[in-house]
């Protein structure tokens, strides 16, 4: 394995534990916007489609393969954070301002 | 730009959604926090546009189309269809929507590792007879499009079972463990020998073929589980995006897919296992045990009669009431009661009586969902209350309300070692002094079993729909 190898496993070990650390405060009022929300973030797919579509050079196939990806990881991104905005305009505490 | 400034950006990212996610604690930050995890979005993106010259360098040599008119035509597409879905999905049909999102997470992270296979292998192989991707990339690929599979279609199986398009019981065959189990033999035997040699002629076929099997193995894993664990699918899918995520980045050796696919990994399965949790009953369980197929035959045989009472009997009780609760079930979202209830509850409000309610963690199709709800009908979020938070005051309650809830209160879990629920944390509505039930009839819940608290004494149903009879609480009051 190569030291890139390496540093990515890293990342990957230390994140875990962050995500696992933050992910517990969250409390079960805001479980379905967390969710919606988490899954926007993991739209992040789209980042690596872009990679892919850009340095897929003269070959059909792979830009087709890549640019579906785009489409979905960009629905997951757009529709994810708009969803959970949506969402979290309602959670609303009384006395705090009409509705918007 | 310079790679090392683009490393930064990402980092940048990074702190971005882990802030976001920490702003997630509280319902006060909580929309600020998706707005700052948007921007971390936004910043990988464009740092990810600049980069992409130098990457298409190094992987090509020489820099003649980057595609970005492909690339904006699937974001424009994405956008769009993202827009509207956002916008145009009903509250009570949320679960349905994530569902939906996991699964195009899931099949945006097959198609990212189909692409690169595509790429590094059968188009390399085509011009030069050899292949550029090393075993570890490889092999990261087939995890990219196994976990991406599965999420896809296991996704849309939890969309449909939600949407009611195919039956929400669980569909158990025979001989099922075994097919899933020689389904993933069947996948990493594909995997070992494309790894072995990827110039074989055969090798595409078993491209193919993992691709194919990650998708039934999605259908698969799905279809035995019960409407009523959805939750449970919902949360596990949604790690399981955030995994595909993190393979993806593998892939192309991305750190900001790593770290944000690991974070979504991460709470998928810390929802996952409070929702396990708040059934008392294991992932393996929950997964593997067609949980709600049929009637299930353990629990006392419960004894007694169940007491019917008319909404005018329920608006008595309710005006000299000085504590009210609402204990919210899926059958609130079916009934579109929510509205209603809150109505009803601002009437109580007026009336003197403290309101709140409390929610089951696993009330409702998926982890939240019956805060969504509430909260959509303006209900203030200092009134949700949990269960572990509502459960040591409850004696002190004069009305418990049941809407649509059944199995989430039933004192058998409590209290009878034989049932079949024994051990999971319920909401002791039975401890308040008085509780109201709104059921359509003596249906029972969707473990199949009896409910004691229908029989308590100080239980009684008010059968019919729940929204009608809130309704008709509501104009009792108002007269």
């Amino acid at each position: 394995m190569d030291n890139q190898v390496i540093y990515l496993l890293f990342i990957l070990a230390l994140s875990i534990f962050l995500g696992f650390e933050i992910i517990s405060k969250v409390p079960s009022t805001l479980h379905t916007p967390l969710m919606s929300g988490s899954n926007a973030i993991s739209g992040i797919t789209l980042v690596g489609a872009i990679i892919a579509a850009g340095t897929s050079g003269g070959d059909q196939t792979t830009l087709i393969l890549a640019t579906l990806a785009v489409t979905f990881a960009t629905i997951n991104v757009v529709g994810g954070y708009m969803v959970t905005d949506r969402m979290l305009g309602m959670f609303k505490k009384k006395g705090s301002g009409g509705n918007k | 730009m310079n790679a090392g400034l683009i490393e930064l950006s990402y980092i940048v990212a990074a702190i971005l959604f882990i802030f976001g996610l920490k702003m997630m604690s509280s319902p006060a930050t909580a929309r600020k926090g998706n707005f700052v995890s948007f921007v971390g979005m936004l910043i990988a993106i464009v740092a990810t546009f600049l980069y992409l010259p130098q990457l298409a360098e190094a992987k090509l040599g020489t820099v003649t189309d980057l595609h970005y008119d492909w690339i904006a035509y699937g974001m424009i597409a994405g956008t769009i269809i993202g827009l509207l879905a956002a916008r145009l999905i009903a509250m009570t049909s949320m679960p349905e929507m994530v569902a939906l999102l996991n699964g195009f997470g899931g099949i945006s992270s097959l198609l990212v590792g189909w692409a690169v296979y595509q790429y590094d292998v059968v188009a390399t192989i085509a011009i030069k007879n050899s292949t550029s991707a090393d075993t570890l990339t490889l092999a990261t690929i087939f995890l990219s499009v196994l976990i991406g599979g599965v999420t896809f279609s296991g996704s849309l199986i939890a969309w449909a079972k939600l949407k009611e398009v195919i039956g929400g019981k669980p569909t158990v065959f025979p001989g099922q463990h075994i097919l899933n189990i020689l389904l993933v033999a069947g996948a990493v035997t594909c995997a070992v020998m494309i790894t072995k040699d990827p110039t074989a002629d055969i090798a595409n076929y078993l491209f193919w073929g993992a691709i194919g099997i990650s998708v039934v193995l999605g259908v698969f894993a799905v279809i035995p589980i019960g409407g009523a664990d959805m939750p449970v699918v919902i949360s596990l899918m949604n790690s399981y995006s955030g995994l595909a995520a993190c393979a993806a980045g593998f892939v192309v050796k991305n750190n900001i897919l790593i770290v944000s696919g690991a974070l979504v990994g991460a709470s998928g399965v810390i929802l996952t296992v409070i929702m396990c949790k708040a059934m008392n009953r294991s992932l393996s369980n929950v997964l593997f045990s067609g949980f709600g197929g049929a009637s299930s035959s353990g629990g006392k045989a419960v004894e007694g009669e169940a007491k019917a009472a008319s909404p005018e009997d329920a608006y008595y009780v309710l005006e000299s009431a000085s504590s009210v609760v609402f204990v919210p079930g899926y059958g609130l979202a079916v009934a579109q009661a929510q509205h209603v209830a809150r109505e009803l509850g601002e009437l109580l409000e007026e009336n003197g009586a403290e309101v709140s309610y409390a929610i089951h963690p696993v009330a409702g199709r998926m982890p939240g969902h019956m805060n969504v709800l509430l909260a959509e009908a303006n209900v203030s979020y200092d009134q949700l209350i949990e269960m572990d938070d509502i459960n040591p005051n409850i004696e002190n309650i004069d009305v418990a309300i049941v809407v649509g809830a059944n199995d989430v209160v039933n004192p058998a879990a409590r209290d009878d070692e034989t049932s079949p629920i024994y051990g999971m944390p319920i909401i002791n509505v039975d401890k308040a002094r008085t509780v109201y039930v709104l059921k359509r009839g003596m249906g029972m819940g969707f473990a199949g079993i009896q409910n004691p608290l229908f029989f308590k004494e100080n239980t009684r149903m008010i059968f019919g729909d729940a929204k009608g009879t809130i309704q008709s609480l509501v104009d009792e009051f108002k007269n």
